[in-house]
C-alpha cells in the first residue's frame, strides 16, 4: 500500500499527508492554538505514516481480503523500508533500519522509533505512537462533567493536576463560575508542586539515559516528598482528583503548611546538589551541548511549546502570556536558553524548578482566607453538615450526584502552561450534563513532531538523549 | 645456535604435580567465590551511594542475594534466537568467562612460598617470566567472547554492541599495554611477582603516576565499566552484545563481568600498589600477604563502583577519540620519558 504512496516531507512547508486523505485528527476536532496553527502537516506521519499507524483507521481495506487478517494488513502498511525521506548519504553507505520500541528501556513509555542508521549516525527516525491509546477523550463524553475529572487526570500521568486544571478551567469558562481566591492559590501551589515533581522525574530519567544512575534516586527522593504532600492534602499520591469545578475538593489539612515549608527550605539545597553533580560535569557537557539543536523558528513552525521553546530563547510562557488562576499575582521569571540545545533544555528545566519554588512560597505566604470552593450550589456539592438541616442542600446534593450539573451550550478552550508546554482542553457543551466533546491539546504530542528534525544527523546515543530532553509522555500523547 | 630450542618462557613451578592440580582447583574456586562477593559488594555500595539500603531480603543482610540471582538465572530456560549461529552463540559466553577466570591464575598473592602439607607452595597459579603478556593475551581472547556473542546472536542491537566492542576493546588495549611499558622497563621483568618484588622500596604508583592513571582509565574501558560501558549501553542498545542472552548463558557473561572487575582491582594492586607489600617497612607474617592483596583489590573495586555511581557515560565517538587522541599519545610519552630517565640515571 505505502509502496505507491510517496512519503510526505519532514519540511512543514511541504504538502502534508493529511491533505490527500482529508483533514488529520487534530484539524478535524480541535481548534488550532497559537503555537500549532502552522504546524498541522505531518500528523499522519507522526502516527506512523498514512494510513499505517495503529491509531489511524484503515480507510479502505484492500479488496482482496482472502489473505492475511485486517490487523496484519494494517501492520504491514507501515513502511519498513530503509529508503526513507531525506536520507542523503553516500551511494556505497550501508543503512541499517532498527526498530526501537515499543518496549525499549529508553523510549520513556511505549513509543516506537523506526530508526535508520548509517553506522552510529541516525539518518532518519520515525516516531510511531498509539500503543497506549486509552480513549480517554471519548470516555469523558460519557461521564457527567464532574465525573470526567478522574479520567482526564490519567492522560499525562506526571501532570495530573495540570490535566485537571485545563479541563476544569474550560468547564468553568462555560459555566462562568467564580472561583474563590483561596482555591486559586491552592491550585497554584499544587500545580507548581506538580511541575517540580514532573521535572524531577524528567531529570532522573534523562540522566539515567545518559548513564548517570544515582541522580535518578536522588530525584525520586524529592519526588517522594512531593507525593507525600499530595497524599496529605488529597488522600492520593497520583491522580488526586483534588481540583473540582469551582474550586478544590478540600481545604489543606492542619500541618500541611508546615510540611510544605520544610520542603521549600529543603528543595533549593537539593537542586544545588544536582547542579554540583551535573551542571559542570565534563561528560554531561560533552553529551548535551550542541546536541539536538533546533532553531526557535523551526520549533514554532512545529508548534512546540514549553521548556523546549524557551530553551531556544523564546520567553513564551502561558503563566505570563495568558495568566489564569491568579498567576498574575506572583513575581517570577521565565528562564530562557540561548542556543536551544539539550544542555539549554536541562538548564531551563532546573531553573524552572527554582522559579516554581518561588511561586509556591509567595502563594503560601499570601494564601487568603475564605472558601475553597464556589458557593454556587448548582456546581459544587453542599457541605456535609448542611445535608442534615437543609432540604435545599439535600436536593442539590441529589441532583449533582445523580445527574451532574448542566452546562450552558457552547465551546471553551482553556490553555495552561504544563510542565511540557501548552496544555489546552477544549470542551463543547450541548446544554446537557455531559460534555458533547472533550479534546486535549497535549504538549508531548505536538512536541514529538519536532523530534525527527532534532535527531536526524545525530549519533544514536544523542538521539536517545534528545528524546529524553524532549520529555515526551506517552500517556499524554496517546490519551 | 643450539639444537634444542630455548623455552619461550620460564615457568617457576617447584611444587609436585598433585599440588599444582590442587592449586588450579583452589584458584578456580576462589575466583568463582569472589564473583558473588563482588556482586554483593557492588550492589550494597551502589545502594548506599544512592540513598537506599541495597539488597537486604535474602539471607542475613542480603548476603545470599547473589546466590539467589545466579540460581534464578541458571534454572531458567535456555533459548536461542532463530537467526543465531548456534554453536558460536553457546561458545561465546563460555569463552568470555574462561578467559576472565584464567587471568586470575596470574595474580601473585605472596612472594614467599608457604608451607602447606609439608610442601612449599607459591601463592599464585602461575609465575611465568612473561606474566604480563599472558594477561594481555587472555584479555584479548575475552574480547572474542563479546564479539562473537554479539555477532552470532543475529540481532541488530547485539550486532551494534559487538561492533562497538570490537573497536573499544582493541583501541584501549593499546593504551593499556603502553601504559605498563614504564613499569616493565623499570622492573626489568614481565613476571608479575618480579614486578611486585621490585616495588619493595617504593610502589610504582608514585614514579609511574601517569602510567597508573592511563592504565586505570584504559582498564575501565577494557572491563566495560562506567563511564565507558558502551558495549552494553542499556539506554540505547538495550543490553548491547548480550541482548539476546538469557538464563545460564547470560549468567556466564555476568560472571565474566565481575571476574573482570575483581581482576582489574587485583592487577592494579599488583602493578602499582605493591601487591602484597606493606609500606613503612612493615613485615607481617606470610599468611597476611593474601589479605593485603585482597584489601588493595577491594580498594580499587570501591573506586570503580564509586565512579559508576557518579558519572554518566561518554558517547561512542568521544570514547574513540579519547582513546586514540589523548590516552595513546600520553602513554607513549610516558614510556618515552621513563626510558630517557632510566638511561640517564643508568639503573
Amino acid at each position: 500500500m505505502s509502496d505507491e504512496t510517496p512519503k510526505p516531507g519532514g519540511d512543514p512547508a511541504a504538502p502534508a499527508a493529511g491533505e490527500a486523505a482529508g483533514p488529520s485528527h487534530r484539524e478535524q476536532d480541535a481548534p488550532a492554538t497559537a503555537g500549532e496553527r502552522q504546524a498541522a502537516p505531518d500528523i499522519a506521519d507522526l502516527l506512523g505514516g498514512e494510513p499505517g499507524g495503529p491509531l489511524t483507521a484503515v480507510a479502505d481495506p484492500p479488496a482482496d481480503q482472502s489473505g492475511p487478517s485486517a490487523y496484519r494488513v494494517q501492520e504491514q502498511s507501515i513502511d519498513f523500508s530503509a529508503q526513507l525521506r531525506q536520507v542523503a548519504t553516500r551511494d556505497d553507505a550501508e543503512l541499517l533500519t532498527i526498530n526501537m520500541g515499543p518496549h525499549h528501556p529508553a523510549t520513556h513509555g511505549v513509543l516506537r522509533l523506526l530508526t535508520t542508521l548509517e553506522g552510529e549516525v541516525v539518518r532518519d527516525v520515525k516516531p510511531i505512537v498509539g500503543y497506549l491509546h486509552t480513549g480517554i477523550e471519548k470516555t469523558a463524553e460519557d461521564k457527567a462533567y464532574w465525573k470526567a475529572i478522574p479520567v482526564i487526570e490519567r492522560m499525562d500521568y506526571l501532570a495530573y493536576y495540570f490535566n485537571a486544571m485545563a479541563y476544569v478551567g474550560a468547564v468553568e469558562d462555560l459555566l462562568e463560575v467564580e472561583v474563590p481566591k483561596r482555591a486559586q492559590y491552592l491550585r497554584v501551589i499544587h500545580l507548581e508542586l506538580n511541575r517540580i515533581m514532573s521535572h524531577l522525574v524528567w531529570l532522573g530519567t534523562t540522566m539515567l539515559d545518559l548513564g548517570a544512575i544515582s541522580i535518578f534516586w536522588y530525584a525520586f527522593r524529592e519526588r517522594e516528598t512531593i507525593l507525600d504532600l499530595f497524599e496529605y492534602s488529597s488522600g492520593q499520591r497520583m491522580h488526586t482528583r483534588y481540583f473540582q469545578i469551582g474550586g478544590v475538593a478540600e481545604d489543606i489539612p492542619a500541618g500541611w503548611e508546615q510540611s510544605l515549608r520544610r520542603f521549600l527550605v529543603e528543595m533549593p539545597k537539593r537542586i544545588d546538589q544536582y547542579d554540583a553533580m551535573l551542571k559542570r560535569n565534563e561528560i554531561v557537557l560533552r553529551r548535551l551541548r550542541h546536541v539536538g539543536v533546533l532553531s526557535a523558528e523551526q520549533l514554532q513552525a512545529w508548534g512546540v511549546t514549553g521548556p523546549l521553546l524557551r530553551a531556544a530563547g523564546v520567553p513564551w510562557d502561558l503563566r505570563k502570556a495568558m495568566p489564569s488562576s491568579s498567576y498574575e499575582d506572583f513575581d517570577f521569571q521565565i528562564p530562557v536558553g540561548t542556543e536551544g540545545d539539550n544542555y539549554d533544555r536541562y538548564l531551563v528545566r532546573v531553573a524552572e524548578m527554582r522559579q516554581s519554588l518561588r511561586i509556591i512560597e509567595q502563594a503560601i505566604d499570601g494564601l487568603p482566607e475564605g472558601p475553597w470552593i464556589t458557593e454556587d450550589r448548582k456546581v459544587a456539592l453542599p457541605p456535609r453538615h448542611e445535608l442534615a438541616t437543609s432540604m435545599e442542600a439535600l436536593i442539590h446534593h441529589f441532583k449533582l450526584v445523580t445527574e451532574g450539573m448542566r452546562v450552558p451550550a457552547g465551546e471553551a478552550y482553556h490553555a495552561i502552561e504544563g510542565p511540557r508546554g501548552e496544555l489546552g482542553c477544549f470542551v463543547r457543551s450541548d446544554g446537557s450534563s455531559k460534555p458533547a466533546r472533550v479534546h486535549v491539546r497535549d504538549p508531548s504530542f505536538v512536541n514529538l513532531q519536532a523530534f525527527g528534525d532534532m535527531a536526524r544527523g545525530e549519533y544514536i546515543a544523542d538521539m536517545i538523549a534528545t528524546l529524553a530532553c524532549l520529555d515526551p509522555l506517552l500517556g499524554g500523547i496517546d490519551r | 645456535m643450539s639444537l634444542t630450542p630455548a623455552p619461550i618462557a620460564e615457568v617457576g613451578f617447584y611444587e609436585p604435580w598433585w599440588m599444582q592440580i590442587v592449586k588450579t582447583l583452589v584458584i578456580f574456586g576462589i575466583g568463582f567465590s569472589l564473583v558473588p562477593l563482588a556482586l554483593l559488594y557492588e550492589r550494597k555500595l551502589l545502594g548506599r551511594f544512592q540513598n537506599r539500603p541495597g539488597p537486604n531480603r535474602v539471607g542475613p543482610f542480603g548476603t545470599l542475594q547473589p546466590m539467589a540471582d545466579i540460581f534464578k538465572l541458571v534454572t531458567k530456560e535456555q533459548f536461542k534466537p532463530r537467526g543465531s549461529i548456534g554453536w558460536l552463540f553457546i561458545l561465546s559466553p563460555l569463552l568470555a568467562m574462561v578467559a576472565a577466570l584464567a587471568t586470575f591464575a596470574l595474580v601473585p598473592f605472596s612472594g614467599r612460598p608457604q608451607d602447606i602439607f609439608g610442601t612449599p607452595v607459591g601463592l599464585y597459579g602461575l609465575d611465568s617470566s612473561i606474566g604480563l603478556l599472558i594477561f594481555f593475551a587472555f584479555s584479548s581472547i575475552g574480547a572474542y567472547g563479546v564479539l562473537l556473542g554479539g555477532w552470532s546472536s543475529g540481532s541488530k542491537y547485539s550486532f551494534l554492541g559487538a561492533m562497538r566492542g570490537a573497536a573499544q576493546l582493541i583501541s584501549y588495549e593499546v593504551s593499556q599495554g603502553l601504559a605498563l611499558l614504564g613499569i616493565v622497563m623499570t622492573a626489568g621483568t614481565l613476571s608479575l611477582s618480579g614486578i611486585v618484588e621490585h616495588q619493595s622500596g617504593m610502589w610504582f604508583i608514585l614514579p609511574q603516576v601517569v602510567g597508573a592513571f592511563i592504565f586505570f582509565v584504559a582498564t575501565l574501558a577494557e572491563i566495560n565499566r562506567t563511564p565507558f560501558d558502551l558495549l552494553e549501553a542499556d539506554s540505547e542498545l538495550v543490553a548491547g552484545y548480550m541482548t539476546e542472552y538469557g538464563g545460564g548463558r547470560f549468567a556466564l557473561y555476568y560472571v565474566a563481568e565481575y571476574v573482570h572487575l575483581v581482576m582489574a582491582g587485583a592487577m592494579f594492586a599488583t602493578l602499582f600498589l605493591g601487591g602484597w607489600q606493606l609500606p613503612f617497612g612493615i613485615d607481617p607474617p606470610g599468611w597476611i600477604d593474601p589479605i593485603v592483596v585482597l584489601a588493595k583489590t577491594a580498594l580499587i573495586v570501591t573506586l570503580i563502583v564509586w565512579i559508576r555511581a557518579s558519572l554518566p557515560k561518554v558517547r561512542y565517538d568521544q570514547l574513540m577519540s579519547f582513546g586514540w587522541k589523548v590516552l595513546l599519545p600520553l602513554a607513549t610519552l610516558n614510556a618515552l620519558v621513563t626510558a630517557v630517565i632510566l638511561v640517564v640515571t643508568d639503573k
